[in-house]
């Protein structure tokens, strides 16, 4: 293919015909091969890794507030001797603390975890694999995108160390909070660190976009037209659109909080007192809520950019383990546009409470109650491609079915906050944190973990431990319901999200067992989670090789490239694809690889 | 590279720059319609744009010129005039910043403070818009002056067209984006 021969005639000839081409053997250094590396399948497993201690990072961080949550009269003198004083003075997370804890948890599960290690991973490991590519379109801003990305997380972290210590406004860093460094403590060094952060985080997903994009739409190999995508790619294709215009938006509205913060400017703050230092502010005109608008215009696509990477790999892991085509291959992808267009036209729907017209209001739950229509044509189609399979519970396929159960019981608790009488009474409760996190945070990760264990055997031809697999699957699942459902109930009886200590308030006192409970479920939850950790590492070394080329009987072309393939996937021809992704079990044969020739006597449908 | 098979595909990293001009737009739309949102809000300030910004449209449009003329040159492997032009489209890029600075000075000298307390959002926002195209202009300035180093210590008769069509691509990309943003501004003030 041209583009192919054009981007990539270097790496391409890399591993046909040494002899031909010795002198131009290009030499691999430590450096080349393993940091700087241009080769996408490194830069997947390097966001993947890094993407996991971030993980490890943001889930330890729930761990310590879930301890004052659960435990807000005890104190654990170790807390101090670990974290120090300003977290944890005389054993007990303070008030500051908590903010930056939960602030932080937000922010880097959110961005680093399931947006770069979700669709960072998986879109450069996949997109060249699945459509027959040797790389991406610029290899080299693909680099970039990672090393973006691992600086925005290096500063990240140390902003946990500075002596004010992190932003403590929340993940959505609304303004006054972030505008003004005397309004916290964590407004100070901590919001500078986390702006400059994620502004290196937002080049770092456009690099990474539009390359993305660049290379479904302009360098699949030859047969692999748009219809013959595997839905992962569709759906990688989605998310690095929604990524692509909605994260500039985002910049924009940090640009004019940079000005607020340090020039003085009045975008977002008007009429200001300042207990801290007593002081009255001569900011006058601005609008906090302009700054939820932009950050918003984001927020909500981004839920998407972390759904859709998960949504695709679904697709794929249960069609493979079903042993059937997708059901309804059309509407899946139809339903993937009809997600993305919405994604832009619902925002508001964060911002019923404030003091938006009632008019534009009932707009924006229409809008988002659409949503509904295309995420249900998705479960009825998971479900249906499952439906007389041939189920193989592998731990990828048990965590694709786990995503399943998960979208739909957070999903179902969408169509209660996306309504705006609703959400009078539900916004800023622990049922928005139990819809959310079911919804998309839980689903994400459990979209994650499907593709971990499934393309483990491609990414590092060995497969994981299945008993460790599956062990950390049965308490992940039974732990997220455990944490997450209570929630509900304490939601709807007005407990607020964001507070220190419910111990305090009348209202709020019966639920203090049911948080310990909470509190003991997320602990157990969390050290299954290093079951996932020491499975991977040591699989990585140790595992069981994978001595097939093709594990699972799959038809997408990654399968089709040797155990361990190296710079430029094949080592001769790309192969040509001559059908879709999903002939399973047709004309009685198990499986039929895009790379077969359709056979004269071949039934006619999907080609 | 010369003799590539002609394909009606675009070449990736086109397509690259068209999508980093649609996120870039998305950007300034996001900025604009902030500033639609604060002008119909009170305490919006009305005043004069200052004439300098008449002067760097008419820069920026005379270096779309050149820079026209110097992929033109760089096509007919006309390598001194293509140093030539692209050196002009560079130092009329740079002028064209100089002049946007300028014109903020301007409108500090008329008591229209563009920071600080005594700022007013409407000219705040005049800085960052502007600031920002700027910034824009910048980097397609810095992209000329590497293809320029590029051509001057160019050994081998090898000419590949794509880079050069890229950046002119962008060069007429920011001129038209900061016609948008002139006309947008004596719009809506």
């Amino acid at each position: 293919m041209s583009n192919a021969a054009v981007l990539h005639s270097n790496i391409g000839t890399m591993h046909d015909d040494h002899s031909a081409h010795h002198e131009h053997h290009h030499q691999e250094t430590f450096i080349n091969k393993y940091v700087f590396s241009q080769d996408h399948k490194m830069i997947a497993k390097q966001f993947l890794i890094t993407g996991m201690v971030w993980a490890l990072i943001g889930g330890f961080l729930s761990v310590l507030f879930r301890m004052q949550l659960g435990f807000p009269e005890e104190s654990f003198p170790w807390l101090e001797d670990l974290l120090g004083k300003w977290w944890a003075a005389g054993g007990r997370i303070t008030a500051q603390g908590y903010y930056a804890l939960v602030t932080t948890h937000g922010t880097v599960l959110v961005f680093f975890v399931l947006t770069a290690g979700l669709s960072g991973t998986f879109a450069n490991f996949l997109i060249p694999l699945q459509i027959g590519a040797r790389d991406m379109a610029s290899p080299f801003m693909n680099m970039l995108s990672y090393w973006f990305f691992f600086a925005a997380g290096v500063i990240m972290l140390a902003s946990i160390f500075v002596q004010t210590g992190p932003f403590s406004g929340g993940w959505t860093a609304y303004p006054p909070l972030s505008a003004l460094g005397d309004a916290s403590p964590g407004s100070k060094t901590g919001m500078d660190m986390w702006i400059i952060s994620m502004a290196l985080f937002v080049v770092s997903s456009l690099l990474g976009g539009l390359n993305y994009i660049a290379t479904i739409l302009n360098m699949r190999t030859k047969g692999m037209s748009m219809t013959r995508m595997p839905l992962t790619i569709w759906a990688l294709l989605f998310t690095a659109i929604l990524g692509v215009l909605s994260f500039p938006v985002l910049l924009s509205g940090f640009i004019l909080l940079i000005f607020d913060r340090n020039f003085g400017t009045s975008f977002y703050l008007s009429d200001i007192f300042l207990a801290s230092t007593n002081t009255a502010l001569p900011n006058e005109g601005g609008s906090a809520i302009l700054f939820q608008h932009l950050f918003w215009f984001l927020g909500h696509p981004e839920v998407y950019i972390i759904m859709l990477p998960a949504m695709g790999m679904v697709s794929e892991i249960i069609s493979i383990n079903s042993r059937k085509p997708i059901f309804g291959y059309l509407a899946m992808v139809g339903s993937l546009f009809a997600i993305a267009t919405l994604a832009f036209l619902v925002w508001a729907h964060h911002m019923f409470v404030t003091g938006l017209n009632p008019f534009l209001g009932s707009i924006f739950a229409l809008l988002t109650l659409l949503i509904a229509l295309p995420s249900s044509i998705k479960v009825f189609n998971w479900l249906t491609t499952l439906w007389r399979g041939n189920i193989r519970l592998t731990p990828g396929m048990l965590f694709a079915i786990g995503f399943v159960s998960m979208f739909i019981s957070g999903g179902l608790t969408g169509i209660w906050v996306g309504n705006a009488t609703l959400d009078i009474h539900l916004h800023d409760t622990y049922f928005v944190i139990a819809h959310f996190h079911l919804v998309m945070g839980v689903a994400s990760m459990f979209g994650m973990f499907a593709g971990v264990y499934h393309w483990f055997p491609k990414m590092y031809g060995r497969h994981m431990n299945n008993t460790l697999a599956y062990i950390h699957f049965w308490i992940t699942l039974i732990g997220a319901y455990l944490i997450f459902w209570p929630m509900h109930y304490q939601g709807l009886a007005g407990m607020p999200r964001r507070y220190y200590d419910y111990s305090i308030w009348e209202s709020f006192k019966q639920f203090s067992e049911l948080n310990r409970f909470i509190s003991i479920v997320v602990f157990i939850t969390f050290i299954a989670q290093l079951l996932f950790l020491i499975n991977f590492f040591y699989s990585i070394w140790k595992g069981r090789k994978a001595t097939n080329l093709n594990p699972y009987g799959a038809n997408t072309l990654e399968w089709t490239t040797p155990i361990n393939p190296g710079h430029g996937n094949w080592p001769g021809e790309i192969p040509e694809v001559h059908r879709w992704a999903y002939d399973y079990g047709k004309d009685g044969k198990d499986f039929i690889t895009q790379t077969t020739p359709v056979g004269e006597e071949e039934s006619t449908e999907h080609h | 590279m010369n003799n590539q098979p002609t394909t009606h595909r675009i070449h990736p990293h086109k397509f690259t720059l068209w999508m980093a001009i649609g996120s870039i737009c998305m950007m300034f739309a996001g900025l604009t319609s902030a500033y639609i949102v604060k002008r119909n809000q009170d305490n919006f300030l009305e005043f004069d744009l200052p004439i300098i910004f008449w002067l760097s449209t008419i820069v920026i449009i005379l270096s779309s010129v050149t820079m026209h003329l110097a992929l033109k040159a760089y096509k007919a492997r006309k390598t001194n005039k293509f140093k030539m032009f692209i050196t002009a489209t560079a130092a009329l890029g740079a002028l064209f910043a100089a002049m946007q600075a300028v014109g903020f000075l301007d409108l500090e000298n008329h008591g229209i403070p563009l920071i600080g307390f005594k700022s007013n959002a409407a000219a705040s926002f005049i800085l960052v818009i502007l600031g920002v195209h700027a910034l824009h202009v910048l980097g397609g300035v810095v992209a000329l002056v590497i293809t320029f180093v590029k051509a001057l210590f160019k050994k081998t008769n090898q000419y590949n067209n794509i880079p050069v069509e890229v950046l002119s691509t962008y060069w007429h990309f920011v001129g038209i984006l900061w016609i948008y943003l002139l006309v947008f501004l004596i719009w809506l003030r």
